[in-house]
């Protein structure tokens, strides 16, 4: 089965930094990935809704305030209440060290810190969606 | 750069191709005229710098930012800093605040004092503002911009409140709301009545407050979004043509609008073009003044601050971060700055701890005191090099705004997308470029350690959040509801008449109305920004 991976990328929360969440969109659909950007400026529910009605695999989170410890489970949370806990998340931004345990255990499958190479998410995605 | 590969084209950043040695021929290859193009230090077309002495009289001001969590925190910071011999400071402002939305919106969970301090009202600055009279602090610089009136008149009332004389202080608004729809996201009204918000600050300040500045046109935030030297003056400039222009036809002259400008560009890392830019900016700004009628000599003037580009930051071996800043600053000084903030070397993991903060005031100190380049002004003069990339940015610059005029001004460019487009672009291009290696990024692309990044971050307490509603929650229950009720009425009426705004929202802010309830009444009238997909 030949399906396109589909991957949705959020910036919840009032941050309005999306260079990175821009760069990330197009280099996942370089990649032959369908990308949805939500745009800035969206709360955690209407990011799992667009997820869950654009059916996508993956759903990348971009902040750079420093909201991410409040923002990132909460999509994991609403994902999991509206019986769709198997789209996966993952996020980055300027996310300090010590969070990251923190997001990992409440559901965030993987953190990427600045810095990161577009390519080291596309095969993170690729192994991720790929195996479940 | 390859050193090997002869074949290989030399760029700028701006995509300007480099020759290996410039000489004379290149100069009288585009017509250079000393007299006409240069000029003297403080003289027309200030290319060489906007004061004939520079920093030998003074060195540029030293501003760093700062401000987070509540009032009560920013007090106790502004009274340290000012007991360390500051002059001013700027006040960042917190995420909700710069949108419009009391500390207790669902929208600003998460957000409340974490990039800066919290207003709800003017209860807040009070607080914030307890002990320190603002005719004792020389210039605050704050980073309202979709607010800016609001801000404005806050800081009207609380000079009312101290007795304390405006013209002894001046007050420094962002207020450059166009840049927010294309890189830094703080827009709350749609572009077009955005503009007119943001000229009733500019049209009010001119005649009240002709000392103070309201505009800060920023092109820092298109570069750090992504975008080359060339493109963030050019759309810069582009925004400040739309705000002059909206005041000059609501009869403002120009000799009253054009000192209260500011402009905010960024440090990066390319040096010399760097510096072509600044002193290609100071002669296009004077030309442009000037074709705009202006007389008075310091309506000429290209006033900027700059500030090391954060985007330049890497994460892995952060210490390097203090070499990058060096020349970043080292580009913002030689290329002649009023006034400087340099980042923190910890910046891409948290907001800075103070010995962070603390190394990057130190660099500009060593720059100022040790480095020997404040004894001349503009020291890269002549230069066939420097001269050849600042004609060349000229050029380039003016091709932007030619073609941003003809399809209708800074408004339409950033309706239409072309603005953003033009960034994204350049943005995603330099990462494949970092990505290829084909730009070297030290410690990330090339010389890299396996070492663990072992570094201290700070953090906002996290009882900030809770402790801000609980005084909003208070202040709600003790306030004049009524009069809040009436202000916001005649601010309703004012709206709808499309007088300016400033009046009334000044006597809303004296109720203590909260900047939410604000924003609302003109939410209502003027419409609000909806998000859309951005253009990548």
């Amino acid at each position: 089965m030949d399906r396109r991976i589909r991957v949705l990328i959020g910036k919840p929360g009032l941050d309005g930094h999306d260079r990175g969440a821009k760069i990330i969109t197009r280099a996942l659909r370089d990649a032959g990935m369908e990308v949805i950007y939500t745009g800035i400026r969206q709360t955690p529910d209407q990011i799992a809704q667009a997820a869950i009605q654009e059916a996508v695999d993956i759903i990348g989170l971009s902040s750079l305030s420093g909201a991410h410890g409040v923002l990132f489970p909460k999509v994991v949370e609403i994902l999991r209440k509206r019986g769709a806990g198997d789209i996966l998340v993952f996020g980055g931004g300027i996310i300090p060290n010590d969070d990251i345990p923190k997001l990992k255990k409440a559901g965030i499958k993987a953190i990427f810190q600045p810095g990161t190479s577009t390519e080291d998410i596309v095969t993170f995605i690729r192994a991720n969606v790929k195996n479940t | 750069m390859n050193k090997t590969d002869d074949k290989r084209k030399f760029m700028t950043s701006s995509g300007i191709e480099v020759k290996s040695c410039y000489t004379q021929g290149d100069l009288e290859a585009f017509g250079f005229d000393p007299d006409r193009d240069l000029g003297y230090p403080g003289q027309y077309p200030y290319t060489r710098g906007i004061d004939p002495e520079m920093y030998r009289n003074n060195p540029w001001v030293m501003g760093q930012y700062a401000g987070f969590g509540t009032a009560e925190a920013a007090n106790e910071r502004f009274k340290f800093i000012l007991s360390q011999g500051a002059t001013g400071f700027s006040l960042a402002l917190d995420l909700p605040t710069q949108l419009g939305y009391d500390s207790d919106h669902p929208l600003s969970q998460g957000e409340v004092g974490k990039i800066g301090v919290a207003i709800d009202s003017l209860k807040d600055m009070e607080m914030i503002f307890d002990g320190i009279r603002l005719d004792r602090v020389k210039h605050i610089r704050t980073t309202a911009n979709a607010i800016g009136p609001v801000a404005l008149a806050m800081f009207i009332a609380l000079c009312e409140k101290q007795e304390a004389d405006p013209g002894q202080t001046q007050i420094i608004i962002q207020n450059d709301v166009l840049k927010e729809f294309v890189a830094r996201g703080t827009q709350i009204f749609p572009p077009r009545p955005s503009l007119e918000f943001a000229v009733d600050a500019i049209e009010y300040s001119a005649k009240r407050f002709p000392n103070w500045q309201p505009l800060m046109v920023s092109g820092y935030h298109y570069r750090d979004a992504g975008a080359n030297a060339v493109q963030e003056v050019a759309f810069t400039f582009a925004n400040a043509i739309a705000y002059i222009e909206l005041a000059l036809k609501r009869g403002v002259a120009i000799d009253d609008i054009a000192p209260m400008i500011r402009v905010h560009f960024g440090a990066h890392m390319d040096l010399f073009e760097e510096v072509a830019k600044l002193r290609a900016s100071r002669r296009m700004w004077a030309e442009m003044m000037n074709n705009y009628g202006a007389k008075k000599a310091e309506s000429l003037l290209f006033r900027h601050h700059s500030g090391t580009i954060g985007g330049t930051l890497v994460a892995q071996q952060p210490l390097l971060n203090i070499a990058r800043v060096t020349i970043e600053a080292l580009s913002a000084i030689l290329g002649g700055s009023q006034s400087l903030r340099t980042s923190s070397y910890d910046e891409a993991y948290a907001i800075p701890t103070e010995e962070a903060e603390m190394i990057a005031i130190r660099t500009q100190q060593v720059i100022a005191y040790e480095s020997g380049i404040t004894r001349t002004v503009d020291p890269l003069a002549g230069s066939y090099y420097v001269e050849t990339l600042t004609n060349e940015i000229e050029t380039r610059v003016k091709k932007y705004l030619k073609k941003i005029d003809e399809m209708g001004g800074a408004v339409a460019a950033i309706e239409n997308g072309f603005i953003e487009r033009e960034i994204a672009d350049h943005s995603y291009q330099s990462q494949m470029e970092i990505q290829n290696g084909s730009r070297v990024v030290v410690g990330l692309n090339r010389f890299t350690s396996r070492e663990e990044v072992k570094i201290r971050t700070f953090k906002v307490k996290a009882s900030t959040e809770k402790k801000q509603i609980q005084s909003l929650k208070r202040l709600r229950k003790e306030r004049d509801n009524r009069a809040v009720r009436e202000r916001l009425g005649d601010l309703r009426k004012a709206a709808g008449e499309k007088t300016n705004l400033v009046e009334p929202i000044l006597a809303a802010v004296k109720a203590y109305a909260t900047v939410q309830e604000i924003c609302d009444v003109i939410r209502e009238v003027a419409g609000e920004y909806r998000s859309m997909p951005g253009a990548v």
